[in-house]
């Protein structure tokens, strides 16, 4: 009993951290798969969603205010890839690139201009950020929550993605553009679709991390976004699946080694396992394969 | 049925269609020869609007066509069975036909189809549930036929079907191109094969650098001492 109260904490918090990195690496592993963009904004998405959250429910009631925000953060996504990769829709990749690192810098600096660079605090939401004790540990309810709410919303991507007609558009698109056109797909829509996916994903992770990590800085998208873009490599970016295995790897991993008293070194970990695996599994767990010839 | 006038494409800097006209009757089987970089490849693809052509005109049912959206012209009934087959890889063979009716909303007449299609070609049925990767050549060139069917064309505009396929693959893919025109699809056919080609075509067009230089009934041309000697192998005796 005295091992389980001891370890219990960082496993449940490794399960949690890492369903809250699958819902963000989801959306950049989605984009991927389509645009073979790394969509460097994402994790910027991901931190606006908690201003939005924070910002508006000062004027009303966390009910409106929370899907208010989560909608806010899709149309946010839908507004990004406007603005900033389609035009370069025929350009080469290192264009959409940068312009992709230069949203990144625009959102967070825009954040910094309407926070005033000061710490704001995420707004406890009722019965997710109460506090809670199984086995005589003490935890949020969103530590337990998140697992499940994460797995559900995996269930229903997966099924749109595998059965319906936008699913099966966005699968025909990621391996050829010409061809889904041919078929009368109308590209932007399918990738507009995908980057609203991703953020409305981005946002509820951002529900769920902020519920457990209050303070909400404009650079504080940085390190989850960047380890849950290190869980889409580790999966095999490109893979949805891969994306999800990967995050509930790298979020158990880092917490264990926080409860082996390694703190420091946490995020370290992270990156080592990066490198190790790309050395030996250069396109990830799932990653395509290279074909020769088809 | 399609009517293109005095077309100009410039494709890659390189002025790749100079002025073609040609007609496609309505339920006829019409076929192009050349030789490679001719310009027949990109012909195909400006009707269906994957290229934007500079000037001329391309008329479908009356309508103009020539630089609408994909689409659009997708919609009015023209699919094209690209070069080198493009079947999505990483869909089922039964996801395949159904993108190809991507844009068609009447459900019961697409089960009529893809029963259709599944006739046509009995090997697609069998594998309808393997990924189209897994299939050989002519069974993905037969998925690319079925999936541009799906749609429900009224004119199916074919480019090379017989490319890197063993002859008797193809006997059968022309075979089921006949079938297919005698259901009411026109055709309109892109070939290196000129033989086969000109075989089937009720008419046929020779383009040669970007121009039309022959023109008549696919059986005259066939006898044509020209094209004998450029297309068919066959030395003037």
């Amino acid at each position: 009993m005295g091992f389980l109260q001891t370890n219990l904490p960082y496993l449940l918090a490794g399960i949690s951290t890492g369903g809250q990195y699958a819902l963000i690496a989801i959306g950049y592993t989605m984009v991927y798969g389509i645009l073979r963009l790394i969509n460097f904004a994402h994790g910027d998405v991901f931190m606006c969603a908690a201003l939005m959250v924070i910002y508006s429910a000062s004027y009303m009631p966390l009910y409106i205010s929370l899907p208010l925000a989560i909608v806010a953060t899709g149309v946010l996504g839908f507004a990004i890839e406007r603005v900033a990769y389609k035009p370069l829709r025929t350009a080469p990749r290192m264009s959409a690139m940068i312009s992709a690192i230069g949203m990144s810098y625009l959102i967070q600096n825009l954040a910094l201009y309407v926070t005033g660079g000061l710490t704001k605090y995420y707004p406890p939401v009722p019965f997710i950020s109460d506090s809670i004790e199984i086995f005589g540990a003490m935890t949020k309810r969103v530590t337990i929550i998140t697992p499940f709410v994460t797995l559900v919303l995996i269930v229903v991507l997966v099924n749109i993605i595998k059965y319906t007609k936008i699913g099966i558009a966005m699968r025909a698109v990621s391996r050829d553009f010409e061809t889904a056109q041919l078929m009368g797909v109308k590209i932007n829509s399918v990738i507009s679709a995908t980057f609203v996916i991703g953020s409305l994903l981005a946002a509820i992770g951002s529900t769920l991390f902020f519920s457990n990590y209050t303070g909400v800085t404009p650079t504080v998208g940085g390190m989850p976004g960047l380890k849950a873009f290190v869980a889409a490599v580790f999966g095999g970016i490109g893979s949805i699946p891969g994306a999800v295995i990967g995050a509930f790897i790298i979020g158990i991993c880092e917490n264990i080694i926080k409860g082996l008293g390694w703190t420091t070194f946490s995020d370290a970990f992270t990156f080592v396992l990066l490198i190790v695996v790309l050395m030996f599994m250069p396109t990830g767990l799932f990653g395509e394969k290279a074909t020769d010839k088809v | 049925m399609l009517k293109i006038n005095d077309l100009h494409v410039s494709y890659g800097g390189i002025k790749a269609l100079r002025g073609v006209s040609l007609e496609v009757p309505d339920k006829k089987i019409v076929t192009l020869i050349g030789a490679n970089g001719a310009g027949k490849s990109t012909l195909l693809r400006t009707i269906s609007g994957l290229v934007k052509a500079e000037s001329g005109s391309i008329s479908f049912d009356g309508t103009e066509i020539m630089n609408k959206q994909i689409s659009s012209i997708c919609e009015k009934g023209i699919a094209l069975v690209p070069e080198g087959r493009r079947v999505f890889v990483n869909l089922t063979v039964e996801e395949n036909l159904r993108i190809g009716a991507y844009l068609r909303k009447d459900k019961d007449k697409i089960k009529e189809d893809y029963d259709w299609v599944y006739e046509l070609f009995p090997r697609l049925k069998e594998r309808s549930w393997q990924l189209a990767g897994t299939l050989s050549g002519g069974e993905q060139q037969m998925l690319a036929v079925g999936r541009a069917l799906m749609s429900r064309p009224k004119i199916m505009m074919m480019d090379e079907p017989s490319l890197g396929l063993a002859p008797l693959v193809v006997r059968q893919i022309f075979e089921i191109i006949g079938q297919i025109n005698k259901a009411g699809v026109t055709i309109l056919l892109i070939e290196q094969n000129a033989n086969m080609a000109l075989n089937v075509a009720d008419d046929a067009y020779v383009l040669e650098t970007g121009e039309i230089v022959l023109h008549g009934p696919g059986k005259e041309l066939l006898e044509n001492e020209q094209v004998k000697e450029a297309y068919l192998g066959k030395k003037q005796s």
